[in-house]
């Protein structure tokens, strides 16, 4: 009876266990169509497509984007790298609506405000040092009027991120995993439809970096918004998202699907494959 | 030895020299090697606090002097806070009025004394003028620097997260501000207090100076001895209730977290 039933676990893991445990062989993995179609259906309508329609972009004389022009679905997983200056920050500066473009429009198909449905998470945490925890994610929560109310919705957010104990904490206190973590309940709580992340991994230790890969993708997996990571980081580009945009000197040089099945494996050939394919464009020559 | 046994004996230990001090002072005294004329004994000092305790004087003056300090204080700090919030956040107002208070700041408060006593002769409004003048620019200074120097990173999010001008003033920029302000009011309460002592030497017909100064027209030196320690007492008790409000509202800060 216990065997029959320890069988069933392995057999059809519970929705919430899937990232835990990694795949072990890679060939069940890889004939896996897509890994996990109930999970993005559902979610999918809370995500929001937008389009880039030759936007250019000037600080000055300087122009960073020379008409780029990017369509992402909604609820895709994209990533954006380029060399450092390359106008790949601009570009979610331009999405999130804290710079407007020199030239060319940005459609977001949804008919709220931008402002409602962006959400950005930047290399630093920008946490109040002043706000205990919860306070500090109670800031993305201004739709709420009621305090209360207030306190238990961040205390469910910190629970998604695996913080729940760390509620009445100064941030002063917490690593820097623990305070970025911090920063996406902050973002994920006003449940926005695009979240744009800026280099937000980037400052952690290699391991804590991994661990925030997963719990990032778990999340995206679980809500389904529209995803724009920028970062300088290839493995952890072609790890995470479904697409992968090269942005070389203010345009796109390269854009190429990753239809990888999820969870995927860190160190596994495919991703390593795509990952020279990628490496070779950025530096110009065979990696 | 204990952990709390060794904190009483290095507790213990930063009273040793100033009981040293005193006995030897006391000793000095009734050896004759120190003139009574030059400084009396701690015990003529300590006699003369009893005789100005029972007669009610000494209240009297501590009263008059507490009084001038925080009415000065309130006057000055509430207009250089208040200058310093606006100069902080508008740059018009910044524009408009901060190169003309950093030329006054350069004039030593000290010196309009003599204008001073002109204006106002030598009743309260001498000395409330002086302290607020006193106390206004370590004020001003320390909220306008607070302010200016808020994280912009914070700032960009609160106006990411939609806060209201109110809210980001009062979430980000004014917590952000809040441990320059407190550097500038403990600066501001050390001078609020020489200021006082200045002003009510030179001419005064009640508080503690007045209490000194007329102390000296009848020798009583252990009087005036007495004078210069309440004043320090004083001193010491403003920074030390600076402290706990420091202590009370920067508990988020990482120097105040308890090790």
């Amino acid at each position: 009876m216990n065997i029959a039933v320890r069988d069933t676990d392995t057999v059809a893991p519970p929705a919430g266990l899937r990232f835990e445990g990694a795949p072990f062989f890679l060939p069940e993995a890889k004939s896996a169509p897509l890994p996990a179609p109930a999970a993005r259906e559902a979610a999918a309508p809370s995500g929001a497509a937008f389009t880039f329609k030759g936007v250019r972009k000037a600080f000055g004389p300087k122009t960073v984007l020379h008409g780029l022009d990017l369509h992402v679905p909604a609820g895709q997983f994209v990533a954006v790298i380029g060399k450092s200056g390359c106008g790949k920050s601009t570009l979610l500066r331009l999405l999130t609506g804290l710079d407007a473009p020199t030239a060319g429009t940005l459609e977001i198909a949804s008919t709220e405000r931008r402002a409602d449905i962006t959400r950005v998470m930047f290399q630093e945490p920008r946490l109040l040092p002043w706000a205990r925890v919860a306070a500090n994610v109670a800031v993305g929560l201004s739709h709420m009027r009621d305090r209360r109310e207030k306190h238990a919705a961040a205390l469910s957010l910190l629970a998604q991120v695996g913080l729940s104990d760390r509620a009445g904490e100064w941030p002063a206190v917490l690593s820097g995993g623990q305070r970025q973590r911090v920063a996406l309940a902050r973002a994920l709580a006003s449940r926005p439809r695009i979240l744009a992340l800026d280099e937000p991994l980037g400052a952690l230790d290699a391991l804590t970096r991994i661990e925030m890969q997963m719990l990032l993708e778990r999340i995206w997996l679980k809500q389904g918004f529209t995803a724009v990571l920028v970062t300088h980081d290839v493995a952890e580009a072609v790890a995470l998202a479904d697409r992968v945009v090269l942005i070389e000197d203010g345009a796109i040089a390269l854009d190429v699907e990753v239809p990888l099945p999820r969870p995927r494996r860190r160190g596994s050939p495919e991703l390593a494959r795509l990952e020279g394919i990628i490496l070779e464009q950025l530096l110009g020559a065979p990696a | 030895m204990s952990a709390p046994l060794r904190r009483t004996v290095e507790g213990g230990a930063g009273w040793v020299l100033p009981v040293l001090l005193l006995v030897g002072w006391e000793a000095a005294a009734r050896l004759g090697e120190i003139p009574p004329t030059i400084l009396p004994a701690p015990s003529d000092v300590a006699a003369a606090l009893w005789k100005l305790t029972v007669s009610g004087d000494i209240f009297k003056h501590i009263g008059v002097s507490a009084w001038r300090a925080l009415v000065g204080f309130a006057i000055g700090g509430a207009i250089g806070f208040a200058l310093g919030l606006a100069n902080g956040i508008s740059g018009i107002s910044r524009a408009a009025s901060d190169t003309t208070l950093q030329m006054v700041r350069n004039i030593p408060h000290l010196a309009l004394i003599p204008l001073v006593i002109l204006w106002f002769g030598i009743d309260e409004e001498a000395k409330l003028f002086l302290v607020a003048l006193g106390v206004f620019f370590p004020i001003y200074i320390n909220t306008l620097h607070g302010i200016r120097t808020v994280d912009p990173q914070l700032i960009e999010m609160g106006r990411i997260y939609g806060m209201s001008r109110l809210e980001l003033f009062a979430r980000v920029i004014l917590p952000g501000a809040l441990p320059s302000i407190f550097v500038g009011l403990r600066y501001a309460l050390g001078i609020m207090w020489l200021t006082l002592i200045v002003a009510e030497t030179i001419s005064a017909s009640s508080g503690l100076g007045y209490m000194a100064m007329q102390a000296r027209e009848f020798l009583l030196i252990d009087v005036v001895v007495l004078s210069i320690l309440i004043y320090a007492l004083l001193g010491k008790l403003a920074d030390s209730a600076a402290r706990l409000l420091e202590r009370a509202f920067l508990t988020w800060h990482p120097a105040f977290q308890p090790q």
